[in-house]
């Protein structure tokens, strides 16, 4: 029954590859979600990069170790991912993109988050980036980032200053030069439109509050 | 020889097992020095030639026993000489393929047998014969020389009872002269490839001399040579040191120690012996340590000195102190480079700026201080070559350096190299721009804008934040307005430009993109540009260039583009390769011709061929980096790029080539890659700013007459007649006037121009235009108006009242081409009264007055048509007051063009006989008959002619003859322009109406060069030839009539 799926979903996309058939077997008899086969359906990842985010998120799942009945990374063996491979430091960023990968807020990602997430991540357009970028800069849920995210996110982004006080003094004046700069609207807190306005106009912006995506070196490769 | 040997030929790497000399122009000279000395030996020093060797010379010899014939005694294998030495040993003895020769007698009959082989055995034999003088000499012989002393050689020979000790001493003698001449001879050609180091020591000499003196402020009290002989190639240590790359010796007393005595090198700067007591030699040992260059070396030897060189310029020593820092060769070349120009100048205000260059170029260059030479130089020079080759070996003895050419030398050998091209590209022509502006700081205590105090604190982010500090800072700074200049100098002076520079130097591609969009605004201020450059800035947007990401690239580029608006920027991105890299980009836009690649990419990739044009345009305006893009191959990648169909890419392609058609080379390669047919396509386009710059490269080009046929075949003309009609952008209207002008010398052109009604249009715009628009029209009309239709055409259309008026200009290029149209224009006796009427003549003829000789000898041109055309010329040519001596003393000039053209006006002039006899009373005669020795054609013939006017009036034939302008005259008719014959001709028959000229005419062989004349197609020549033979041939029967009666 699986086989005969797979080779339809290899037949509707055009492809009749013998050797994608039979890696979309392997995956099968290896017992991943079917689901995953059809994630290139929907995202502009190319199929073949599917098959590799999926096998890199199998080899992934096995060296966590995780239990089998919650198939998929938790928040520190994603961490790792985020800091051994894309070079990520900032532990609070790591938890904000664990966040935003994780859609169904189950504390753990599977291999369907896995894939939109790193499609996003890596091949995403401009939009979803934006999108992507908005979601991991606010956390408490309300849909702006607020002065004091702000403040958090850039507290760290001053060389230590003769005193705590005046490094504190710097970063308030960097948010209010960040404001000033995003904050269209003047509500002291940026919306996804003004969020969406600043980046489109200058997108250097995207990563404002810390790099959230992969290094343009590498993506350059 | 055997010092050469050792020390200036190049032996291969192979040092072990059999040596072998490298082929190398050095060698073969060395050689071939060697072999003249042993052919020449047998007759130059017989006595000498029969010394027999110590040792036999042996080595493998090529050479067939059978090539030996007298005075051998030849055998199947073996050849032995008959001359035998004492115990009998023949001298030669060759037994295949071994040979031993004993004496040079017999070396220079070898060598002479050998014939054609000669320097495969001479290599072969030096090869061979580790140390020949010792093997020739005797060991002992080396060994006494050694020893140093002359007396002790001679002392040791003269004890010596043997008979053969004489011989063997001049023997000996002889063979130093031959080392030293291949030491001389060697170093000429080691001293070619450096040549320029020795003038760099001698520019930081005079440089330090210029601070020393007396007092306390001076760096030092006195520098000097020891040696005020300087050798051609510029050093001035004697040639067996300057072996060692040594350049001069320099005697320094600084104030607070003893005088130093300092040898500059190639390899550095170190403390020799000093002087000796007695004689004032150097004793060249070295007693210090190398240091890299006078300046740290005195530093160290004396603290006065470095203490009043830092107060003598604080500046000086922080960018010396940069420059060390510095660990790119790069950029400090280009630094020492750039100052080089600013050396000549010494006066005392420009104190400061010396200083600095001096500090800058001590780190490229190596100075060597000297000893006490000075007094024994002359003396030294003419020294026995005994007591040189004593120095040397002493010298040789001492000196601890290794090859002749070390790593050390090669260096600098780079680096003179890029002066000699540096030197080059300033020469040449490239003045826009060029004048750097004053640099002026705001003043601290000014009103400072808000933006000051905004910009330095977004300044602080910049410096102190991490990069997403950092990126935000950028950005918000992107916010201000970047193209105000408070602005830009705010970025500067609060010391942004220097962290600008520093991000471009990190791996943050976002801190890169954002400084670089700051900077590409910035830079559209000379200042800031000028501020990059100085800042290093240059290699590493080079740098960038080579970077994957896109953006990245096109922004550098496009920074490059307004940075390199001036020569030095340009020069910078030369030597770092940016010409290469930034053709390279032109490549992208190639590639994605192929339909794989999504749209996107496309768009991306002609960005960045864009910026890559955008940027060879700015750098196109060198001279060498024409030839650079030419080398790179940018050409082709140009021409590729002009068949797209984007018109901002076109913009800055079609630029660059216009650029570079002022060269040669890219004309040709215009014409042979039919980048005229696209420069037409586009001269259809839409954009003002591309019709404008194709109508430029149409100009530059069409000087081309293949060219101009081609504008003409792909259909240019009529876009080019019909662009006349919008007047209002004037630089575009310039240099479509241009390509008409220059389109306009071929004639089938101008037929058309004139079925596009372009000649109305252009009689139109001689009023109310620009002076660069007027040149380009009044050039059109001169050509147009040599035809006859078209100078109706222009009388017609009221064209020749403005071209009058535009007599009265200063502007020189103008003035050539009106009084070119305005002479063609006479050439119609109807035009003509108009030009009359409005004092035309007078005009042109005020113009013999204008300084520029082009402007000369076109007003002469001018005015023959006029006065042929004029009605009562000769009434005409009186009425201008001291106009016929004008022209006259004219005839004095030394350019050949005017001197032509005032003949042919002469000519024109002397058709009256009441000027005739003026200008005879000026002193017409004498000064033509001076011009007569010349070979210019041209001159010739109208000069000619002149003399055969002339010759119309009173005494003047005679005149000719007593200043001897026949001969030449006769010379004229072998020359091959059909022209000068007739006009020789027709002056010849006039001249021989006087019997002297006649006579002059049949020595120099004129009547067989007039006999073929008779027989020429055309009738002037024919019958003025005939004249002129009848008439010597009348004086010839007159004569024999008289002898006989």
């Amino acid at each position: 029954m699986s086989y005969f799926l797979i080779t339809r979903a290899s037949s509707t996309i055009g492809t009749r590859s013998c050797l994608v058939n039979y890696f979309l077997l392997d995956w099968c008899t290896r017992g991943l979600s079917l689901s995953c086969i059809y994630l290139y359906f929907y995202f502009a990842v190319k199929k073949s990069e599917v098959e590799c985010l999926l096998r890199v998120f199998h080899s992934l799942v096995e060296k966590a170790n995780v239990r089998l009945n919650n198939f998929g990374l938790d928040r520190n063996a994603f961490r790792a991912i985020l800091h051994s491979i894309f070079g990520m430091t900032d532990d609070m960023l790591m938890n904000r993109v664990f966040f935003a990968f994780d859609k169904d807020n189950d504390n753990c990602i599977n291999a369907k988050e896995w894939v939109k997430g790193l499609s996003v991540f890596l091949r995403g357009t401009f939009e979803e980036k934006l999108k992507f970028c908005f979601e991991v800069y606010y956390l408490n849920g309300d849909g702006y980032i607020s002065r004091e995210e702000i403040f958090d996110m850039l507290k760290n982004s001053l060389h230590q200053q003769t005193s705590e006080e005046e490094t504190d003094e710097g970063i308030k004046e960097l948010v209010d030069i960040t404001l000033k700069k995003m904050d269209y609207d003047n509500d002291g807190k940026i919306s996804f439109a003004d969020f969406e306005k600043a980046v489109k106009e200058e997108r250097l912006l995207l990563e404002v509050f810390g790099p959230r995506l992969p290094e343009a070196k590498v993506q350059c490769q | 020889m055997g010092v050469a040997l050792a020390r200036s030929a190049q032996w291969t790497a192979a040092r072990y097992g059999t040596r072998a000399l490298e082929t190398t122009p050095l060698n073969e000279a060395i050689l071939e020095e060697i072999m003249m000395f042993v052919e020449s030996f047998i007759y130059k020093h017989p006595q000498e030639a029969k010394y027999v060797f110590v040792e036999p010379l042996e080595w493998k010899t090529n050479l067939d026993p059978s090539a030996f014939e007298s005075g051998y005694i030849v055998s199947e294998t073996t050849v032995k000489s008959e001359e035998v030495d004492k115990d009998g040993q023949p001298l030669l003895f060759l037994s295949v393929p071994h040979i031993k020769i004993r004496s040079f007698g017999q070396l220079s009959r070898f060598l002479l047998t050998a014939k054609d082989t000669k320097l495969k055995e001479a290599q072969a034999c030096i090869e061979a014969n580790e140390g020949p003088v010792t093997k020739i000499l005797g060991l002992d012989y080396n060994t006494m020389k050694e020893d140093t002393s002359v007396v002790n050689i001679l002392d040791k020979i003269t004890k010596e009872e043997d008979p053969a000790s004489e011989i063997k001493m001049k023997l000996g003698k002889l063979l130093e002269q031959l080392d030293l001449h291949l030491l001389n001879h060697s170093l000429r050609h080691i001293s070619l490839e450096i040549r320029l180091n020795p003038t760099i020591v001698k520019n930081d000499i005079e440089l330090l001399k210029h601070f020393s003196g007396k007092g306390e402020q001076t760096v030092l009290e006195s520098i000097d040579y020891t040696s005020d002989y300087e050798f051609s190639n510029g050093c001035r240590a004697p040639p067996w040191r300057q072996i060692h790359g040594e350049i001069c010796y320099v005697l320094v007393k600084p104030h607070d120690v003893e005088t130093l005595c300092i040898t500059c090198s190639a390899e550095g700067v170190f403390l020799n012996g000093g002087k000796t007591n007695d004689e004032g030699e150097i004793n060249y040992e070295r007693k210090s340590e190398i240091y890299k260059d006078l300046v740290t070396f005195l530093k160290e030897k004396s603290a006065k000195f470095s203490e009043n060189m830092s107060k003598q310029d604080v500046r000086f020593s922080e960018e010396w102190k940069k420059e060390k820092e510095e660990p790119k060769e790069a950029p400090k070349k280009e630094e020492a480079a750039a100052p080089r120009k600013a050396l000549p100048a010494s006066s005392k205000s420009m104190l400061e700026k010396n200083q600095i260059n001096f500090g800058k170029s001590q780190m490229t260059k190596r100075l060597e201080p000297s000893l006490n030479w000075k007094a024994t130089i002359d003396f030294k020079e003419h020294k026995s070559l005994l007591r040189d080759i004593q120095e040397e070996k002493r010298g040789g003895r001492l000196e601890r350096s290794g090859p002749p050419v070390s790593p050390g030398r090669a260096q600098l050998i780079h680096k003179s190299a890029e002066k000699i091209e540096e030197m080059i590209s300033e020469s040449s022509s490239e003045s826009e721009e060029d004048e750097e502006p004053p640099d002026h700081r705001q003043e601290a205590n000014a009103d400072l804008p808000s933006e000051y105090w905004q910009i330095q604190k977004l300044v602080k982010y910049l410096k102190g934040g991490n990069q997403t500090a950092t990126v935000i800072a950028l950005c918000s700074m992107k916010d201000f307005n970047l193209a105000q200049e408070t602005c830009q100098l705010a970025i500067r002076d609060v010391g942004g430009l220097e962290v600008l520079i520093n991000l471009l130097d990190t791996d943050e591609v976002k801190c890169k993109i954002g400084s670089l969009k700051i900077l590409k605004e910035i830079s559209h201020n000379p200042q800031i540009r000028r501020n990059i450059v100085d800042l290093g800035g240059l290699p590493i947007l080079v740098n960038i260039l080579d970077s994957p990401h896109k953006s990245l690239k096109c922004l550098a580029a496009e920074t490059i583009a307004n940075v390199a608006k001036f020569r030095r920027a340009r020069r910078a991105v030369r030597r770092h390769g940016g010409i290469t890299k930034l053709v390279a980009l032109l490549d992208c836009a190639q590639n994605s011709g192929e339909p794989a690649q999504s749209s996107l990419y496309d768009a991306r990739d002609v960005e960045v061929a864009r910026c890559g044009a955008l940027a060879l345009w700015s750098c196109s305006k060198s001279y060498a980096n024409k030839e650079a893009i030419r080398r790179a191959g940018g050409i082709l990648l140009l021409a590729g790029l002009l068949k797209t169909s984007h018109e901002n890419m076109l913009i800055p392609v079609v630029g660059t080539l216009q650029e570079c058609a002022s060269e040669e080379n890219y004309r040709a390669a215009i014409k042979a890659e039919r980048i005229i047919e696209n420069l037409v396509k586009n001269l259809n386009s839409e954009n003002e700013q591309l019709q404008e710059h194709c109508a430029m490269a149409i100009y530059q080009c069409a000087e081309d007459k293949e060219t101009r046929d081609l504008v003409r075949l792909h259909g240019g003309l009529k876009p080019l007649a019909s662009l006349l009609n919008n007047t209002d952008n004037k630089e575009r209207l310039a240099a479509v006037t241009g390509a008409i002008w220059k389109c306009s010398i071929s004639k089938e052109n101008v037929t058309k121009f004139r079925e596009y009604k372009a000649i109305e249009t252009l009689v139109g715009l001689l009023t109310d235009q620009p002076e660069e628009v007027l040149v380009n029209v009044v050039g059109a009309l001169g050509e147009c108006c040599q035809e006859y239709e078209n100078r109706v055409l222009v009388r017609k259309c009221g064209g020749i009242q403005p071209l009058v008026n535009l007599l009265v200009g200063i502007n020189q290029t103008l003035l050539v081409n009106v009084t070119k149209a305005v002479g063609a224009c006479a050439v119609e006796p109807e035009s003509m009264m108009i030009i009359d009427r409005l004092d035309g003549v007078r005009l042109l003829w005020s113009l013999l007055k204008n300084p520029h000789p082009d402007v000369k000898a076109s007003a002469a041109w001018a005015l023959c048509p006029c006065i042929q055309n004029a009605k009562d010329a000769g009434e005409m040519v009186r009425s201008f007051v001291g106009g016929l001596e004008l022209v006259v003393n004219l005839l004095k000039s030394d350019n050949k063009e005017v001197l032509a053209s005032v003949c042919a006006a002469i000519t024109n002039i002397a058709k009256d006989q009441e000027n005739l006899a003026v200008i005879t009373d000026h002193g017409v005669v004498p000064l033509l008959s001076k011009l007569a020795n010349t070979n210019n054609d041209k001159l010739r013939r109208h000069l000619a002619e002149a003399i055969s006017r002339c010759c119309m009036w009173g005494r003047n034939r005679v005149t000719f003859g007593e200043y001897k302008a026949v001969a030449p005259l006769v010379r004229y008719l072998k020359s091959n322009d059909a022209n000068v014959h007739r006009a020789t001709a027709q002056a010849l028959y006039q001249l021989s109406e006087d019997a002297d000229n006649c006579i002059t005419m049949h020595e120099n062989g004129a009547v067989k060069l007039l006999l073929d004349m008779v027989g020429s197609p055309d009738q002037d020549l024919q019958e003025a030839a005939a004249g002129c033979i009848s008439n010597i041939r009348r004086l010839a029967l007159a004569t024999e009539k008289a002898r006989y009666t």
